[in-house]
């Protein structure tokens, strides 16, 4: 594997996560980690934000709407100077700074508070309507979990943006195959999952959720098509980066424990 | 109370282009004017109200004043975790407007009676509760909640009520509007029963009883200040509301009593708590649950009777 900046960016983000949900015995981990590589591009490449001003009016806005990965976006936020690397010592635990779930009060550069399912994309419509409305060029995106995909509040919003041709909206689904009680497939399988953000009339696009350089070129070309909302469905694995978790429904529950952290972080070391 | 709401805030939306109208698909024959005159400040987002909530809260949280409208209760309870999770944590400018507060669709079947929505609604953080008493409170809270900077829930009534005040009275939100002084008791009403509290004080008044009428047009906050004086000063509170009894103005106006320590005769006037089995409209319906203007008064001297 190359070892660029945004490869780089991604372990730091995983090893923040393993570190923060061990220390705390916090769940989604999983979840967390199978997203790492989507917020090193977006925070890495691609989003016009700013931690001196994060509250400027032409900032791209960022919604992690599966709020329960917040591990990663805390992480992120950290390494891209928004608050000091030592608050995410206090993510879930009692008296700290930082809930199990995405919360806006918590630091500069959270734009929702997340946590129950399907919230994320209306608000990213509404946001993406405003900016179009007020004539600003900024977008919107919005990281969705697949198991979210099962909520109605998620295909409203679906229905809604095309008609708007809300191009400056990006949805992002961490299409990591494991929900919160199962696999995808078998509690409610979404396949197929990019031709139904299609008929919906979303221009999309399957990549893998783990190669910065697929991200890279998606996520700089959206619009993926002018006057549609753009939808990247990025396949990726649960609790990926550290193999034992892969592929795992019980690290949507449990963190790393015992030797476990030592064996994690020895997987997510920077090569030499 | 509707077209008052909707002539007043198409007033304010002309003068102030952070204002947005969303409608979830409903307003046929009153909402046009808005749309074609502003067309940029209207969205109709379809039969969607856990969307509209979204898009209203997006768009708060880039510096509109947005209203989310639609009936009964589907801006409310269809949507209620994004009403408190994305307008309220947010403390989001969102106003959320429900017209048919009540029995007002009451023919339309219980689907459409909105009976449980204030004592929903009162609960939730940061959001200001506010159900005017007549026309003129409607167009005067409509300015009051686009003055106040944060999320606020108003409950309209439908439309051709009459209209309450001779003359309008100050407004001011959490502020309950003294409509008629009494000494012998106080009838506390919330949203369009205004109308049958003070027709239940003409009542009252010509046998005898004198009494004092509240319009508690906003729910939360409660204006604590008022339930004590009307406590103390005339030692007799029945509260009405075209409401459930359970969790709306009769809960509130309780729980200020009880915890005061108030010595006081109170009853709660509204619907008993369960699904309306009677079919009808609003006034057939009210009647039904005992709650014209003289069960009212009859309810009212049995209270002072009992006291």
């Amino acid at each position: 594997m190359t070892t660029g900046p945004t490869e780089q960016l991604a372990r730091r983000i995983r090893r923040h996560v393993v570190t923060m949900t061990n220390r705390s015995n916090a769940s989604h981990v999983g979840g967390a980690l199978s997203m790492a590589d989507i917020l090193a591009v977006l925070y890495g490449e691609v989003l016009d934000v700013d931690p001196a001003r994060p509250q400027s009016p032409d900032r791209d806005r960022f919604i992690l709407s599966k709020g329960h990965g917040c591990a990663a976006l805390y992480a992120v936020l950290a390494e891209r100077g928004f608050f000091p690397l030592e608050w995410l010592d206090e993510y879930h635990v009692d008296g700290g700074r930082f809930a199990g779930h995405t919360t806006h009060t918590a630091a500069p550069g959270i734009e929702l508070s997340t946590g129950s399912l399907g919230h994320g994309l209306p608000v990213g419509c509404g946001m993406a309507l405003a900016a179009r409305r007020d004539g600003r060029s900024h977008r919107v995106f919005v990281v969705i979990s697949d198991g979210e995909c099962d909520e109605g509040s998620t295909w409203e919003a679906a229905l809604f943006a095309p008609q708007h041709s809300l191009d400056n909206l990006v949805v992002v689904v961490d299409y990591n195959k494991i929900q919160s009680f199962g696999d995808v497939a078998d509690v409610i399988d979404l396949e197929p999952l990019a031709d139904k953000w299609r008929s919906f009339g979303w221009a999309a696009q399957e990549v893998d959720g783990h190669d910065p350089a697929e991200l890279r070129r998606v996520l700089t070309a959206v619009p993926l098509e002018t006057g549609k909302p753009s939808c990247i469905v990025a396949h990726t694995v649960k609790g990926k980066g550290v193999s034992f978790m892969e592929g795992k429904l019980q690290y949507h529950y449990t963190p790393a424990r015992g030797d476990e952290l030592d064996r994690a972080l020895a997987e997510l070391r920077d090569e030499p | 109370m509707r077209n008052a709401f909707l002539d007043t805030l198409l007033d304010l939306a002309r003068e102030d282009e952070r204002i947005v109208f969303i409608t979830g698909d409903l307003g046929y024959g009153v909402v046009e004017r808005f749309r074609d005159l502003l067309p940029n400040q209207f969205l109709n987002a379809g039969v969607a109200e856990q969307n509209m909530t979204g898009i209203a809260t997006g768009m708060a949280l880039s510096g509109k004043v947005v209203f989310t409208y639609s009936i009964a209760n589907f801006p409310t309870l269809r949507c209620l975790e994004q009403v408190r999770n994305d307008v309220c944590y947010h403390d989001a400018n969102v106003k959320v407007v429900s017209v048919g507060g009540g029995l007002s669709y009451g023919a339309l079947s219980v689907t459409h009676h909105a009976v449980e929505d204030l004592g929903v609604m009162r609960c939730l953080p940061n959001l200001l509760v506010v159900a005017p008493g007549d026309p003129a409170e409607a167009r005067a809270a409509t300015r009051a909640i686009v003055e106040h900077p944060g999320p606020c829930y108003l409950r309209l009534g439908k439309a051709g009520e009459p209209d309450v005040h001779e003359t309008m009275p100050a407004f001011e939100l959490g502020r309950a509007i003294t409509f008629r002084d009494g000494s012998d008791v106080t009838l506390i009403s919330t949203g369009g029963m205004l109308a049958t509290a003070a027709r239940a004080a003409d009542l009252l008044a010509g046998q005898g009883v004198d009494a004092r009428v509240l319009s508690m047009h906003t729910l939360a906050p409660l204006d604590v200040e008022a339930v004590v004086a009307a406590a103390a000063e005339t030692g007799a509170v029945a509260t009405l509301e075209e409401h459930s009894i359970v969790g709306g103005l009769g809960s509130a106006v309780a729980e200020v009593l009880a915890e005061r320590g108030e010595r006081v005769t109170f009853k709660r006037l509204g619907l008993a708590p369960g699904f309306s089995p009677h079919v009808g409209g609003q006034s057939y319906l009210l009647a039904q649950h005992g709650l014209s203007a003289e069960d009212v008064a009859g309810d009212v001297r049995a209270l002072l009777a009992g006291a």
